[in-house]
């Protein structure tokens, strides 16, 4: 657990979700819908360059399946536009869009071969014969279907039809690529084969993709930047390391990842990058740069990596006294829980090393609970029941 | 012990159900008039049959009936269907109400109520105020099915489709309606089947000018045994068998490429 | 706006085809009911509950209704205790023999009714098949009059109605989930207490829904007491048929008719209600 080296001290000037305007391919200002009287979406904008792989990320009503149809035109904002290479699309209907979209259920046309599927969005526009042919193929190609391409979708796998989709949309050299949860019907191994494939075709298209999904691990692992929604607006863009390990609130934290909370209230600023945070008994030095008043509540997030548990921590580091109430083998790692003398209860989560004696601790113990200084987030508690 | 009990059980209502029907037909082709015994085969029956003016035309009206009936039913039913399906409205349930209302309908009260309605607003009895009554019987039944097929569809074709391109026109060229010529052909076979079973309605609503199979049946046998009527029904039997195998297959058909799993 | 027009026009259609088909009908008949007879133009005004009266202080009538209402529910009896276990045992059968079962169930359903009771005439008539098996074996002397008796109207009607019956049954039974029987087994529970406490509650809906298909019907099918029953005035279907055709008293016809609607009505009302409760508590469990 050594040479973990947090984002914030490499790159603290940078400005998450603004990209230069000159490469993007999908524009989308301001965007508001609402069903009846419910807000779905709250002022969405969000800029995609060439080639992006972005997720939308959230829980399911959050917006963001919403916020797809809306790209593809199957519904029509209440207000803001889209944007296709710098023409507004926000009235053209969904067939003179040059965005495809893989469907979560797939939506094959059960009467019609995989490879007749794939055709049809071509022969629409008109293409016929040999070339017709060839962009089939190469498109069956790319997601190793070829072989089955005069099969019915009834009698497919799930796996198949999954690719028999994405090769229906690809093909017709879409600008943009929507892929609205494509993965949530397969099984956990086939989803991670499906993951790596998905990137490959990504990186060989060129093309930028935007998947929404509600798990979080596959929007850490597949995309260039994630978009976490929250209640119709977006709570935060950023890489995947930037809303891991610079969450913008308690809710994007929650929402990515484990995390541990310790309550505390601002006493005081230590020059530009700097807080002293009242934890408990203790008075720590936090690294923050985010606008806090002295007094105001706040949470200090620690994920249960970056705790240590240690028997006799050096008086500098800041620790908290507790006692062992759980630990658990989990292969490469090894999670305890500890109720601290203070009350709230945390989890740590270290990597096992038989040689190291620290590892023996038994339920019970006394153990002091300590962090490195500067991995910690400061968040405002927004909301102090929790 | 329990297995043969129930052997005996089915054995017991199927012979019910195939032991007058195979009278029947065996009468059909019995040279004993009144089929007290065998007396050995004939085809006869069938010639008399086929020389009886009156039970040809009633055939032939009935049948005209029945097509005409069937293909105007499915085609308001496939529409309603489409309908009720893609558009939101004020009254869809009352409407579907109604449908099943319809449906679940005796036949005798439809029968009578379109018959006030007939002579009320005058139209004459005849083809077409059979015409629309069958079509009435048969709208809720085309109409289930339709449903029940689209319902049945993933609803996101219809959007794949328009991502991919197709006009409203195309979408119903190219993916509605080959979806749904399964149900439109069984929908078709069961108003046809519907139309030609029918015995309570027609004998309200149609007049002596449009003489139909059940009603010159029911004329004919009310006093006694008709060998050409055996004939005629042997006939009827073998036209329900091949609708039967139809409409099997289509089901087949349906469930090898029918849904996405 | 191509599809606005569209839309209008579908609805407009299959509204306009339910409303003057469907509903105009009714509230004519029902309207005709409270008017009075009339020799040459089938009925004129002033209102009057004249035929009311006559259905239900004419003895001759009111005993026909009676005799339809028993012979339906006799009818509609016998249909669900040959019908539920067929449904059942069907249901528990493989895919492929549930087909050919559905198949041999359809086939003489999909057959005229009127040419299948006449098929049953054959059979009961003095020297039909019946009275041969019955006299060949002995445990006849004579052969029975078993035509023109209600006997053969039920016969009949079970005859034809037995398939009402059996698709709806067989469509809730086949969604059963046979776990909650193996879990009653489990539980201790005997063959009896299962079927009372477990499979019956759960077909409640088949089994009403089966009834009404089969039980209003019934007293309209006036061929089959026609043909089988002779000429006595068996079931309402005769009634109204016989006040329409024959006698042209439309508003008695009609009077006769609206007790039949309202029959199906509380019969129609009974089963969303009980659709309701069992929805209800689906929802809160």
């Amino acid at each position: 657990m050594t040479g973990k080296r947090r984002l914030h001290q490499q790159i603290s000037a940078h400005n998450p979700g603004k990209i230069a305007v000159s490469d993007s391919v999908l524009s989308i200002r301001g965007l508001s819908k609402a069903f009846g009287g419910l807000k779905v979406l709250t002022d969405i904008s969000l800029e995609v360059s060439q080639g992006e792989f972005i997720t939308l990320l959230g829980p399911s009503g959050c917006g963001k399946t919403t916020l797809l149809r809306l790209v593809a035109g199957f519904e029509k904002p209440d207000r803001g536009s889209v944007y296709l290479d710098g023409v507004d699309i926000s009235s053209l209907p969904p067939e003179k869009r040059q965005v495809n979209t893989v469907f979560q259920s797939y939506a094959l046309f059960p009467h019609m071969t995989v490879a007749a599927n794939v055709a049809f969005g071509l022969e629409l526009k008109g293409f016929r014969g040999r070339e017709l042919n060839d962009r089939v193929n190469q498109a069956l190609d790319q997601v190793r279907m070829r072989e089955l391409a005069d099969r019915y979708p009834g009698r497919l796998s799930g796996g198949q039809q999954q690719r028999v989709a994405i090769a229906r949309a690809v093909v017709n050299t879409p600008r943009v690529l929507l892929l609205d949860e494509p993965l949530s019907a397969l099984d956990a191994r086939l989803r991670r084969d499906m993951q790596i494939e998905l990137k490959r075709l990504q990186r060989e298209l060129g093309i930028a993709f935007i998947l929404v999904t509600h798990d979080q691990d596959e929007a850490l692992s597949m995309s260039d930047r994630v978009v976490v929604m929250q209640d119709s607006r977006i709570a935060q863009i950023g890489t995947p390391r930037e809303v891991y390990e610079d969450p913008a609130n308690l809710y994007v934290a929650r929402f990515i990842g484990d995390i541990n909370l310790f309550p505390g209230t601002v006493i005081g600023r230590n020059g530009k990058n700097e807080l002293q945070v009242q934890i408990f008994d203790r008075r720590v030095l936090a690294r923050s740069d985010k606008a806090l008043q002295p007094g105001q509540l706040v949470q200090l997030l620690l994920r249960p990596e970056d705790l240590r548990l240690t028997e006799d921590a050096a008086e500098k580091v800041p620790f908290f006294w507790g006692s062992i109430m759980e630990r658990s083998y989990r292969g490469s790692t090894l999670d305890t829980t500890i109720h601290l003398d203070a009350g709230p209860v945390v989890r740590a989560c270290e990597f096992f090393d038989e040689d190291d004696p620290d590892f023996d601790y038994r339920v019970g113990e006394r153990v002091k609970v300590s962090w490195v200084q500067g991995w910690e987030v400061v968040l405002p508690d927004e909301d102090p029941t929790h | 012990m329990r297995k043969s009990l129930r052997l005996l059980f089915f054995c017991g209502i199927f012979l019910y159900l195939y032991v007058p029907i195979a009278i029947l037909i065996i009468n059909a082709f019995n040279l004993n008039r009144y089929g007290l015994r065998w007396d050995g085969f004939t085809l006869k029956w069938f010639t008399a049959m086929a020389a009886n003016p009156g039970l040809m035309e009633a055939t032939r009206h009935s049948l005209t009936i029945a097509i005409c009936a069937a293909s105007a039913a499915t085609a308001i039913g496939c529409l309603a269907a489409i309908g009720f399906t893609r558009y939101r409205f004020v009254g869809r349930r009352i409407l579907q109400g109604t449908l099943m209302t319809l449906m679940m309908a005796p036949d005798i009260i439809l029968a009578i109520s379109l018959l006030v309605l007939f002579v009320g607003i005058g139209i004459a009895l005849g083809f077409w105020s059979l015409l629309l009554s069958h079509i009435t019987f048969c709208l809720p039944f085309t109409v289930m099915t339709v449903t029940a097929r689209l319902q049945g569809f993933d609803r996101f074709l219809l959007d794949a489709a328009r991502d991919l391109g197709a006009s409203e026109g195309q979408l119903l060229r190219r993916v509605v309606l080959p979806l749904l010529r399964p149900a439109l052909l069984s929908s078709w076979l069961l108003s046809f089947t519907l139309s030609l079973d029918d015995v309570i309605v027609s004998s309200f609503v149609t007049g002596p000018s449009y003489d139909v199979l059940p009603l010159k049946i029911f004329s004919m046998v009310k006093v006694g045994v008709k060998p050409e009527v055996n004939a005629l029904a042997t006939l009827m039997v073998a036209l329900s068998l091949v609708l039967v195998v139809i409409s099997q297959l289509l089901v087949k058909e349906r469930d090898k490429n029918g849904k996405n799993k | 706006m191509k599809i606005l027009r569209t839309k209008t026009a579908v609805i407009g259609l299959i509204c306009g085809w339910l409303l003057l088909f469907g509903v105009v009908p009714i509230l004519m008949l029902l309207t005709s009911s409270f008017l009075s007879q009339d020799a040459a133009g089938f009925y004129r005004l002033p209102f009057s509950l004249h035929s009311y009266r006559q259905l239900f202080l004419d003895p001759g009538y009111l005993e026909v209704m009676l005799r339809s209402l028993k012979l339906a529910a006799l009818t509609t009896l016998i249909c669900l205790s040959a019908g539920y276990p067929f449904a059942w045992f069907t249901a528990r059968f493989s895919k492929r023999q549930r087909l050919v079962i559905l198949i041999l169930l359809m086939i003489p359903f999909w057959t005229n009714s009127l040419v299948r009771t006449y098929a049953i005439r054959m059979v009961l008539g003095t020297h039909g098949l019946l009275n041969k098996l019955l006299l060949a074996t002995g445990l006849i002397d004579s052969p029975l009059r078993l035509l023109y008796t209600d006997t053969a109207v039920l016969l009949g009607l079970f005859y034809l109605m037995l398939p009402f019956m059996i698709l709806p049954l067989y469509a809730n039974l086949e969604k059963l989930d046979y776990r909650l029987v193996e879990a009653a087994h489990d539980l201790g529970a005997g063959p009896l207490q299962i079927f009372r406490r477990v499979i019956v509650p759960l077909s409640l809906p088949g089994i009403f829904a089966g009834c009404i298909m089969v039980f209003v019907p019934t007293m309209g099918l006036f061929y089959v007491a026609s043909l089988l029953g002779g000429a006595r005035q068996l079931l309402i279907g005769n009634l109204i048929q016989q006040q329409f055709l024959n006698a042209r008293n439309w508003p008695l016809g009609s009077a006769t008719s609206v007790m039949l609607i309202l029959l199906m009505t509380v019969m129609l009302a009974g089963y969303a209600l009980i659709m309701r409760r069992l929805t209800a508590r689906g929802q809160r469990s």
